[in-house]
């Protein structure tokens, strides 16, 4: 039982520090910022997974790991679609994903925000021009932000994330 | 035709609620017809005691009346035994001779037989049948305890008893008390004799069960309260740890039968025996107090056991006549085909839920009131210096915590279940509201329910001077101001009323701080999130089983449930299932342990007697010389 | 009677108002001791604010207690600050007791769980099942370590007890005593959503008891119900540390003393908020049926310490 608390308090805390000229953290900074303006400093983001081989829940898992630490910026992952503030999309929306993710849109309080994140979700990736899928979030939802890669690092999914945020404002 | 008997008997009620309150309030009197019967004639009397359980038995019958208008009007069957049925119960409190009690009795039982047997079918003929059985029992048991005093005492008269019973020596007392206590029991439904209860109510009428659940049963209750404070005198402590232990078995028992099953009306059949658990518990609280001396604690423990019993008759009447109302409209009690009935029938639902709401002892509602009245009488045990009676009223204070957490598991599944969500039949979808007649008796009952509640002072004095009258020669110890209640000094103290203001101002602020602050934009309303699932059916629902189901598994040392699970495969390959049946029945410890036995027993009797009757008349001549040579021998 | 509306609104405004910071310190502590820096401690102030500008979503499948559900909630919460022994030692609502209060919680489990199956999700139905077996089972502990109290005592008003026992010193010592704060701990724990009986923190539907009857909630509902789960976790530490440990709970309302009580309970609130994330960074989440072997655990040292009090009077 104390085991691993013996380890945690010996590591100290290993999340980057703010002031540190890291990508993550200047993007963290100005998310923040932004996320402020627009929620009040707190995010709350339902994952939907429209058909993806995981290789980006990887990655967004990595998100809420104590080296990323997206909570600190005032970002939460939640468990239903009804405490979230943003989408946060992968895969190429599989035919079958279709309707399910516009029931989750539609089950998502306003105002809210929709983030494509990887390359299949932005156009369909390896996947496009499959019979299996409808070609990206956008032809099923209106998009906010597209995150690339495949998969793209959760540096890339902070910055998008900020994108996301500016178009709506701008 | 049968309207004019159920307003009859509204009329009857109402002259039963103002002479018990009347009594209640002090105003006592007799009546003595000798001609009318025979062994000592028709002898009735009035006191506070009887007032009380004339009014409970007078103030329930109307709403239940007038509901009957509504929910059995065109029914010609069951008027007469219904008229019957409350004017005996209005009868017994007031008996006052051996003869007079036993007639208002057993002329209450035949009348509730009657009703119940009065939908034909297997089902009614059988609960009818174990009715009868028990209710004999319990009478045979009252008639002998009865007798004995009378013979020990040399009158029939319950006056005579009170004054003579101190002089009995106390086995006799004891032997005397135990017969009248399972007589009493048997009709109040505790624990192992309430076999009768969860067949009889759900089977008769639902006006008549509301009446059976809601007053009936007290008359056991009262009689018990006759027993063991009046005609018997102070009895030893055992009698109210005996008393305790049953309420505790019931209560605990009682809300976890009604927890497990579906049937609506059967639920509340159990949840009854609960309640009579927790009246017992304080009534058992009374009697060791007073055995012990602690007079005014038992005076205490006496208000609430009162308090609860009518509070009971409240909110188990209101309940009953809703869940009538549903089977009235839908046709079936049974939870796993109702659901969606909130927005069908709206004030039948308002009623079931006000009554949830009191049963499940929510504040400021009536159950709550003597709930908390029997807790503190139970945590003043401290008092005592007995540590084997400490140690049984600390067993009760848990089993009453233990009992109020499942009443509310209870109840949301029965109205979460049964009133909310999707309809899970057609028939339940094509509900419709009750009739006015119905509609206003349950609105009659919420608003006891609310007014009892939240006028706990002003009823808890009323009882406590009925109690008073019963434990003489101790100080009132409930007191209050009009707004709060306060026991035995600074012990505890309670007020309803201030906390309906409270939460009421609770409620509003936030309400109106987020309505001025034009945090209220519009709803959207959409479907029920289901992880992205295209239709909501019925069957995702939770099923009343599936609610009950975390408490058949950590109490399946209670429940003893079979897994019966049956699966029909294909005829060309085992892996195509066709069929799968999955049951998971509850069964019954009582049922397996007291009375399996017993009918076992009886029958293998019975067996070995058939062996003497052959049929030939040559055969009974010589057991009849037999039978005349051994007498003479013996003579 | 105004001393006693003031100190009522000073003390609901003080429970409303620390709850949130109370729910993002847990966050904040136990996201250092697995070494991630952590959302702010005032996290959870920025959640509420921006619920309450929200448009909720309502199921088309609920009725009127859906939307009722929240406000009750939050009410019974507020009921529930004012008949707790916060700031004073006497609480607002003087005649309050410890069985008016579980069951003023009591109240709020019904509506809530009632909300869950409203909407007919199996969800909801599931979370509603759990928190009403939990509850159940919970609460003959809670009214039997109270009990221990109150045979001290010699009463069951909140304030009362307080009074009394805050004349001990060597309270603290007494093994009765103890026995009846753990059984009290380990029921706080499974009353309010805590590890090891509920993960506060959980996404997974089938593991969740308090958040899979909440699924459904968004907008200002939302904020209200976790509002008030905040002040319930702040109800149960408080009734914790001014119950058990009653010094320096001020006996009259003046600002001076007010002060240094609330200091006094803020230290009290630090220690025990430190122990729960300790405790709910090192024990993984019990098995659900696993639950009731430890609420009859706690009910065990609740009926222990009973006995003592009996036998060592």
């Amino acid at each position: 039982m104390f085991r691993q608390l013996r380890v945690a308090l010996r590591a100290g805390v290993v999340t980057e520090p703010p002031a540190g000229p890291d990508e993550v953290e200047r993007l963290g900074v100005e998310l923040a910022r932004e996320v402020r303006a627009r929620f009040g400093r707190s995010l709350h983001i339902r994952q939907v997974d429209a058909g993806s081989c995981n290789g980006c829940e990887l990655e967004i898992g990595g998100l809420t790991g104590p080296h990323y630490d997206l909570e600190r910026f005032g970002l939460h992952f939640v468990a239903s679609p009804r405490h979230a503030d943003c989408l946060l999309v992968t895969g190429p929306v599989t035919r079958n994903m279709a309707e399910a993710l516009r029931h989750t849109y539609e089950a998502t309080p306003d105002p809210k925000i929709v983030v494509a994140a990887g390359d299949c979700a932005g156009d369909g990736g390896i996947f496009r021009g499959s019979y299996a899928i409808t070609g990206g979030v956008a032809e099923v939802v209106p998009v906010d932000a597209f995150i690339p890669g495949c998969p793209p690092s959760p540096a890339a999914l902070l910055a998008g994330l900020l994108d996301a945020l500016g178009r709506r404002r701008g | 035709m049968s309207v004019a008997g159920y307003v009859l008997a509204a009329c009857l009620g109402g002259v039963g609620a103002v002479a018990g309150l009347a009594g209640m309030l002090g105003h006592a009197w007799s009546a003595h017809v000798g001609w009318l019967v025979p062994l000592g004639g028709l002898e009735l009397q009035m006191d506070r005691l009887a007032g009380c359980f004339v009014a409970i038995v007078g103030i329930t019958s109307i709403p239940v009346s007038i509901y009957a208008g509504g929910y059995a009007g065109r029914d010609r069957r069951g008027v007469a035994a219904y008229l019957v049925f409350v004017a005996s119960m209005l009868l017994v409190p007031l008996a006052a001779n051996t003869m007079t009690f036993a007639i208002a009795w057993e002329l209450m039982s035949l009348a509730s037989y009657l009703l119940v047997v009065q939908h034909r079918g297997a089902a009614a003929a059988h609960a009818g049948w174990v009715y009868a059985v028990m209710t004999h029992a319990g009478l045979g048991c009252l008639l002998a305890g009865m007798l004995l005093l009378g013979a020990w005492t040399g009158s029939a008269r319950f006056v005579d008893w009170t004054a003579a019973a101190p002089a009995l020596d106390a086995a006799s007392r004891s032997l005397a008390w135990g017969l009248l206590a399972a007589g009493f029991l048997a009709k109040a439904g505790a624990i192992p004799l309430h076999v009768w209860l969860p067949l009889a109510h759900p089977a008769a009428p639902s006006h008549v069960s509301a009446l059976m659940s809601g007053v009936m049963i007290k008359l056991g209750l009262y009689g018990l309260v006759r027993a063991s404070f009046g005609w018997l005198g102070t009895g030893p402590a055992w009698w109210g740890t005996a008393l305790l232990l049953l309420g505790v078995v019931a209560a605990v028992g009682g809300v976890l039968y009604a927890l497990a099953d579906r049937d609506l009306k059967r639920l509340l059949a159990y949840s009854s025996i609960e309640n009579v658990g927790i009246i017992l518990i304080g009534l058992g609280a009374a009697v060791a107090f007073r055995a012990t001396g602690a007079d005014a604690l038992a005076l205490l423990a006496l208000t609430a056991a009162l308090c609860h019993a009518d509070n009971h008759a409240a909110f188990k009447s209101l309940l009953f006549m809703a869940a009538g109302s549903v089977l009235h409209a839908t046709g079936t009690r049974d939870l796993e085909s109702l659901g969606g009935l909130v927005k069908r029938m709206p004030w039948t639902a308002a009623g079931f839920f006000v009554g949830s709401a009191a049963i499940a002892g929510l504040p400021p509602l009536n159950g709550f009131v003597s709930e908390w009245l029997t807790f503190q009488a139970l945590l003043q045990n401290v008092q005592l210096r007995i540590p084997g009676l400490n140690l049984v009223f600390t067993l009760a204070v848990a089993a009453l915590a233990l009992t109020g957490g499942l009443a509310i598991a209870c109840f949301v599944k029965a109205y979460g279940i049964g009133f909310l969500a999707l309809p899970r039949s057609e028939a339940a979808a094509a509900a419709h509201e009750a009739p006015l007649s119905m509609r206003v008796a349950m609105m009659l009952g919420a608003g006891a329910c609310v007014a009892l509640g939240l006028g706990a002072t002003a009823v808890v004095d009323a009882l406590g001077a009925v109690a008073a009258a019963v434990v003489p020669a101790a100080t009132p110890i409930v007191s209050g101001d009009w707004l709060t209640l306060h026991v035995s000094g600074g012990f505890a103290s309670m007020s309803t009323a201030q906390l309906a203001v409270v939460l009421a101002g609770a409620l509003l602020v936030p309400l109106a701080v987020l309505t001025l602050a034009g945090a209220r934009p519009a709803a959207r309303r959409y479907e029920t999130w289901g992880c992205g699932r295209l239709l909501q059916t019925p069957r995702m629902e939770y099923t009343a089983t599936a609610f009950a189901n975390p408490f058949t598994r950590v109490f399946d040392f209670v429940y003893r449930p079979v897994k019966q699970l049956d699966i029909e495969a294909h005829p060309e390959s085992r892996f195509f299932v066709r069929r799968i049946a999955y049951a998971n029945p509850t069964r019954f410890i009582v049922d397996e342990w007291v009375y399996r036995p017993v009918d076992r027993a009886l029958r293998a009797v019975t067996q070995r007697a058939a062996a003497i009757q052959s049929g030939s008349p040559n055969l009974y001549l010589a057991y009849l010389l037999a039978v005349l040579l051994l007498l003479l021998v013996l003579a | 009677m105004t001393a006693v509306v003031v100190g009522g609104i000073l003390q609901v405004a003080a429970v409303a108002a620390g709850a949130p910071l109370l729910v993002g310190t847990l966050r904040h502590l136990k996201a250092r001791l697995v070494g991630r820096r952590g959302p702010a401690p005032w996290q959870p102030y920025r959640d509420l604010a921006k619920l309450f500008g929200k448009t909720p979503v309502v199921s088309t499948t609920t009725s009127w207690i859906f939307r009722a559900t929240p406000y009750v909630l939050f009410a019974t919460m507020l009921a529930g600050a004012l008949a707790t022994p916060v700031l004073s030692s006497r609480p607002p609502l003087g005649f309050a007791g410890i069985v008016l209060l579980m069951y003023l919680f009591l109240a709020g489990t019904f509506f809530l769980t009632l909300a869950g199956l409203d909407a007919g999700s199996a969800f909801g139905g599931m979370g509603s099942s759990r928190e009403a077996a939990v509850a159940a089972l919970a609460e003959p502990t809670v009214i039997l370590a109270v009990l221990a109290l109150s045979l001290r005592a010699n009463t069951t008003n909140l304030g009362g007890v307080v009074e009394r026992l805050s004349g001990d010193p060597l309270l603290a010592a007494n093994p009765a005593h103890l026995l009846a704060f753990s059984a009290f701990f380990i029921v706080m724990l499974a009353e309010t959503g805590r590890l090891p009986v509920d993960n506060p923190a959980t996404h997974l539907e089938l593991t969740m008891i308090h958040e899979a009857m909440v699924l459904e909630y968004s907008g200002r509902h939302l904020a209200l119900v976790e509002w008030a789960s905040g002040m319930k976790l702040l109800l149960f530490l408080t009734l914790l540390a001014n119950l058990f440990f009653p010094w320096g709970v001020p006996a009259v309302l003046a600002p001076l003393p007010l002060l240094l009580g609330v200091i006094v309970l803020l230290a009290k609130l630090a220690v025990l908020t430190v122990a729960i994330a300790v405790l709910e960074t090192s024990i993984a989440k019990l098995r659900l049926f696993r639950v009731p072997e430890l609420l009859a655990g706690s009910f065990a040292l609740a009926l222990l310490s009973v006995t003592a009090v009996f036998l060592l009077r």
